[in-house]
């Protein structure tokens, strides 16, 4: 195939430049003594004291991991036991609207899910708080999860359950130490995913947070509302190296899965 | 427990999960748009909608939706055109990725630092001769910040769609005497055309119904469906014509899907 003309380069840096200036521009004056996001004065680590050191701020950013990490493994039950019932489904037309309906909390915006949500708390009386974000978390994640697993089973070979029914191992077995081993690296990654989309929620939880609970996300917008504040920016570097180490833990188990698996991310 | 038992159990957990998650919080949507803000059945809130306010914030949101597509449309497709002739494409698109996995407050916070009146870009103005600019709080900001949000949105089922055109296509065409461009026109952009829809549908949708950017940098000068439907559900109070403009925008959301005709799924991956 023809290289790439020198333009098309040019073209890509922009975009790349583009791409990464703002995160490169927040970290920067995450160091600024100047309490500005411009005219960098001296280097200081204030910033990050004023992080580390925010009891508030650490038991929300202590909040969004425990919602993330419980949504993300619950979701992903829910999630597998989903793919593996669509799977199961003889037929076609059952199948097709199952996978529709699976669809719809990916494909909806955000507000729309929000605004139902706090409407479905509101009528089974729910109160507002962890229970309504943790239950919202879980139930946009599970779509997820079933869409990365469901292909993984599709691609099995139907005589590796034979087999082992053949030698005599019942359903449980067959489920445990046949079919679940072999969606693993999916399963895997549906559970990443998940994780993420909890860490990287905002309107979902804007909606249904209610007012004594509060994600990272939530707390970044009311911050972010009253104006610039370098705490923000330390935090931000902080977050920044965080997601890192998850996108290489994920994609070091997706390049094991044997291919990337849809690489989604919220409006 | 026969094996046919079993499988049907998997449908209990699911089912209970659907029920609950997909098709109650649409069926109380569509219930609470017919009441008005003391519970009363109405369809006040209906022909509300349909006054030249409602209307004209509509066609608003649709516009400025349309005008971001076409934008991360424009730069997208090239983009992705180039990124799959460097030759560590992999490594790039997860490059371009990347800033997708940023928290979006975050990424739409760098903006006010870098639009402000003393931030990067107006500095870089300056230097060009054109003078400090007021650029947050505009329909510029707006826009430039929505497409950077959703640009790899874009890139990501182009490039896919790119990727499997077979490249033996691309050579028959220049075989039989048609220059770089004709390819590009007749056989290249017809062919990825799938990508295409998907990317638009994956940038539209949300661009409709997005409301931190605008209340951030367009500083309530834009005002989209989403915005309004935050604004009725939590500042105002008036659930009913929230759940209205809600149902008034999945409505849009199923014509677009059906319109542009492919599922999401297909670009997503």
């Amino acid at each position: 195939m023809k290289r790439t003309h020198w333009w098309g380069r040019v073209y890509l840096l922009i975009v790349f430049a583009v791409m990464y200036t703002p995160i490169v521009y927040l970290m920067y004056y995450s160091f600024n003594s100047g309490g500005a996001m411009h005219d960098f004065q001296s280097f200081t680590l204030e910033w990050y004291r004023d992080v580390l050191s925010d009891d508030r701020l650490l038991m929300i950013v202590l909040n969004t991991l425990v919602i993330a990490l419980l949504s993300a493994a619950i979701a992903t039950i829910l999630g597998v036991i989903g793919a593996l019932a669509i799977y199961y489904v003889k037929r076609q037309r059952t199948k097709n609207a199952l996978l529709a309906l699976n669809n719809v909390l990916i494909v909806s915006p955000d507000v729309i899910i929000g605004a139902s949500f706090l409407l479905l708390f509101t009528v089974a009386g729910i109160k507002l708080g962890f229970t309504s974000v943790l239950l919202s978390h879980i139930a946009f994640s599970v779509p997820i999860v079933v869409l990365m697993v469901l292909p993984k089973l599709e691609e099995m070979s139907p005589t590796l359950i034979d087999a082992a029914r053949d030698l005599g191992a019942g359903p449980w077995q067959v489920l445990s130490s046949v079919v679940l081993p072999f969606l693993a690296p999916s399963i895997w990654a549906g559970f990443f995913m998940a994780l993420t989309y909890s860490l990287d929620d905002f309107a979902v939880t804007f909606f249904v947070t209610g007012n004594g609970f509060s994600t990272l996300s939530v707390e970044i917008y009311s911050r972010a509302r009253q104006g610039i504040s370098l705490s923000i920016n330390a935090l931000s570097t902080l977050l920044f190296l965080f997601t890192m180490l998850l996108v290489i833990g994920y994609y070091v188990l997706s390049q094991k899965g044997g291919r990337m698996y849809g690489i989604g991310g919220r409006k | 427990m026969t094996e046919r038992a079993w499988r049907n159990w998997y449908l209990v957990p699911y089912g209970i999960w659907l029920v609950l998650f997909v098709i109650a919080p649409i069926v109380f949507l569509l219930y609470e748009s017919f009441l008005d803000i003391d519970g009363h059945w109405t369809v006040a809130n209906y022909e509300k909608v349909l006054t030249p306010i409602y209307l004209k914030m509509m066609a608003y949101s649709f516009w400025y939706a349309f005008l971001i597509t076409l934008v991360s449309l424009l730069i997208g497709y090239p983009t992705a055109y180039w990124l799959t002739k460097t030759r560590h494409k992999q490594l790039w698109l997860l490059l371009l990725i990347l800033p997708m996995w940023v928290n979006l407050l975050l990424k739409v916070y760098a903006f006010l630092g870098l639009f402000g009146t003393y931030g990067l870009a107006n500095a870089l103005l300056q230097t060009l001769g054109v003078g400090p600019r007021q650029l947050l709080f505009t329909d510029f900001s707006f826009v430039f910040v929505s497409v950077y949000i959703f640009i790899p949105f874009m890139v990501l089922p182009i490039f896919n769609a790119l990727e499997e055109l077979p490249p033996s296509l691309i050579d028959a065409a220049r075989d039989l005497g048609a220059s770089a461009w004709t390819t590009f026109r007749r056989v290249v952009f017809p062919l990825t055309l799938g990508g295409v829809k998907a990317g638009c549908q994956a940038v539209f949708i949300p661009a409709l119904s997005l409301f931190m950017i605008t209340r951030l940098v367009a500083g309530n000068r834009v005002i989209t469906l989403g915005t309004a439907i935050e604004q009725h559900f939590l500042v105002t109070q008036d659930w009913g014509m929230g759940a209205t403009i809600a149902v008034v925008l999945m409505a849009a959301m199923a014509v677009i899907v059906v319109l542009t005709g492919t599922g999401r799924k297909e670009g997503s991956r």
